[in-house]
């Protein structure tokens, strides 16, 4: 096969409009008569925290000593109207992802990394399993609209409940589950015959819209004696008017997640060409709790492609309270590591490329019910590794947070930020780069 | 002579609904219990996790015995939205009539209707045993996974659609089947499983053989383009 050099010494041209993965797409289309069904979330380029850069203290602001002043890191969620609010000592917590979508130690590995460093982890559809309790510090328990697995135990087991309405790969759509993961014991949490095709409903069965939402919330109040904080997770699309009313049917955390968001199975019609980027996600939700006056009241998480602490810190900075990882962690546990560079070959992959999570074929052992497979992982260093990352994420936050002149990362704020693309600055609404212009501001 | 039972009355007049719920979730709690006066509130006895006797006297809003575990809850009067969601075990008992996502998601114990329900009784139900002695609303038992509705009367549109191994008897007519919804032949363990659960509902003097078993054809249990047209 030619090189791509050689390709281009010969003058070949790859169209922009159908380049190879559309080519192939069609092929693939034309072969199966179904769309594509694959894991992971946005792969287009879009507008993101790479667009932003801080502005560090110089001569009009002070930076704080590296490596002698404080610069906390803690953050409080959910303290409206629980009597139990979770008190975090990072501000990067582990988003929903499920006992089905990922190994049982995968989840167990979540839970292990996560209280390592005294940060929450959420389950997901389908239910929660013992190993992730026990294994897990601070747990979020979804309330989704499938409800598999949902019981009145786990919920009073829980340190707080999401009510799941959409996440940002696919905003409008249920989740799914393909049969080669519905094993023996992914068939009884959700009481689902196993092996089919799980579809799940995308809507919530006993509720519709935001008055009916407040009576929800309400129920899981007095179900769990007004103990726990209520987040509501939206995927990011009409984001403004999504966290206003979220806000009013008494949401004490507000979950955004913006397109790049993962997904364990979705069509990668919906993961590509739906939903809004986290960069103009976030200016939107803060501007909404703001004009409720509730901003820092009601928490706000962010998640959908945060890698970095410096994505930890704009997305701070631009005025959310935590973030939330999901695709990072695991590729923290290991998934897509070269280790496995010749069994993602044999699917068709390869490492750095792997999203066949739908599948249950991992190599590595994460996104996978085969219990052959999942074997191949070891939950506790796996928990170390996801342990690993989040103290860099944390120490980096931290790194601009003091160069900002910030005792705590919390105090980041939009001012120490700027754009060097004209999109991120009218997204992020900050200036661009060594100008004082925001475009689309007065 | 059986110990005479201390009969605990609520008044949602003047005691909090919190302080109520509050109340019957109490460790260890038994006997029985009265909510008088609840005015259609919403979230009333949910949550409750103990073998008692709970009757609310009138109607209630939405989401009335939520996640009802052991308790038997009577309630006299009609009940709104999502009466019995996601209950465990125990029974639900309605006097009059319910309104949308009757015993929606619910794993176990029995919810019983004595009027009609309205749209999507026993959406998603996982487990629950449900009797509805009049009509049901459409889009009843919509990808309903387990356990038996039982109704009465007739149903709006599309009744059982999607659903999965859930078991539907009727005895009047379905205005219409949902996706992957046929009827089915009704064998001698089907006639013995209604006639039970028309028995505790207290409709023992059904014919079950009056009643037709809907299911899932199973056709959608695997995405293929063949189905495109079905969804």
């Amino acid at each position: 096969m030619l090189t791509d050099d050689a390709r281009a010494r010969l003058g070949l041209r790859e169209s922009a409009t159908f380049d190879r993965a559309t080519i192939a797409g069609i092929q693939r289309a034309a072969e199966t008569g179904i769309y594509d069904i694959r894991g992971w979330g946005a792969k287009r380029p879009l507008p993101h925290f790479d667009d932003l850069l801080f502005l560090g203290a110089s001569m009009s602001r002070y930076p704080l000593e590296g490596y002698r002043e404080r610069c906390g890191t803690d953050v409080v969620l959910g303290d409206r109207h629980a009597k139990h609010p979770l008190h975090l000592d990072i501000p990067v917590t582990i988003a929903g992802m499920s006992f089905g979508a990922l190994s049982g130690p995968a989840k167990e590995a979540l839970g292990r990394g996560a209280s390592e460093v005294g940060t929450s982890t959420t389950t997901g559809d389908g239910g929660m399993t013992p190993e992730e309790r026990g294994q897990s510090k601070h747990l979020v328990y979804q309330y989704l609209p499938s409800r598999y697995g949902m019981n009145p135990d786990d919920l009073r087991k829980a340190d707080a409940i999401e009510v799941v309405l959409g996440q940002g790969a696919k905003p409008g759509g249920g989740g799914m589950l393909l049969g080669q993961k519905i094993s023996p014991r992914v068939a009884g949490m959700r009481t689902l015959p196993e092996g089919i095709d799980q579809r799940s409903a995308c809507r919530h069965p006993d509720w519709t819209g935001p008055d009916d939402l407040t009576i929800k919330i309400n129920e899981l109040r007095e179900l769990t004696d007004w103990e726990k904080p209520i987040y509501v997770k939206v995927g990011a699309t009409r984001t403004y008017y999504d966290v206003k009313l979220a806000v009013h049917a008494g949401a004490d955390v507000v979950v955004v997640d913006g397109m790049q968001g993962g997904t364990a199975a979705t069509q990668d019609v919906f993961i590509e060409h739906v939903g809004i980027p986290t960069l103009a996600a976030v200016p939107q939700a803060v501007q909404a709790l703001a004009e409720l006056g509730v901003h820092r009241k009601v928490q706000l998480i962010v998640s959908g492609g945060i890698r970095t602490g410096a994505d930890v810190a704009k997305a701070l900075a631009l005025g959310a309270d935590a973030v939330a990882i999901g695709t990072a962690a695991l590729i923290a546990l290991g998934d897509n590591h070269p280790r496995y560079e010749a069994e993602y070959e044999k699917l068709g992959s390869a490492a750095g490329f792997f999203d066949d999570f739908q599948d249950g074929t991992d190599p590595a052992g994460i996104s996978t019910q085969n219990p052959e497979l999942a074997a191949r992982f070891d939950p506790v260093a796996g928990g170390h590794r996801l342990a690993n990352y989040l103290r860099v994420l944390t120490m980096e936050a931290q790194t601009i947070a003091r160069a900002c002149g910030k005792a705590h990362v919390q105090h980041l704020e939009p001012e120490d930020l700027v754009a060097v693309t004209i999109e991120a600055a009218a997204m992020a609404r900050v200036p661009l780069a060594g100008t004082d212009w925001i475009p689309g501001s007065r | 002579m059986d110990a005479v039972t201390e009969v605990t009355t609520f008044d949602l007049r003047t005691d909090s609904l919190r302080d109520v719920n509050a109340a019957l979730h109490a460790p260890g709690l038994e006997g029985e219990f009265v909510i008088a006066h609840p005015a259609g509130a919403h979230n009333v006895a949910v949550g409750i996790d103990a073998p008692v006797k709970l009757t609310v006297e009138g109607h209630v809003g939405y989401y009335a015995a939520g996640m009802n575990q052991q308790a038997e809850v009577t309630i006299d009067g009609n009940a709104g939205t999502g009466v019995a969601e996601n209950m465990m075990s125990g029974t639900v008992w309605v006097k009059g009539n319910a309104s949308q996502s009757a015993g929606a998601t619910a794993h176990g114990g029995l919810l019983v209707i004595e009027g009609n329900a309205a749209a999507r009784c026993g959406i998603s139900m996982k487990g629950v045993d449900i009797v509805v002695g009049g009509d049901v609303g459409h889009m009843s038992a919509f990808m309903a996974q387990a356990g038996r509705l039982v109704i009465r009367g007739d149903t709006g549109d599309a009744l059982g659609d999607s659903v999965y191994e859930a078991r539907i008897y009727l005895r009047g007519t379905a205005a219409s089947l949902g996706a992957d919804c046929v009827a089915k032949p009704m064998r001698p363990e089907h006639h013995e499983e209604l006639g039970r659960l028309l028995k505790a509902a207290g409709f023992e003097h059904d014919d079950t053989g009056d009643y037709t078993r809907y299911g899932s054809a199973r056709n959608l249990y695997h995405f293929h383009v063949d189905h495109a047209g079905s969804y």
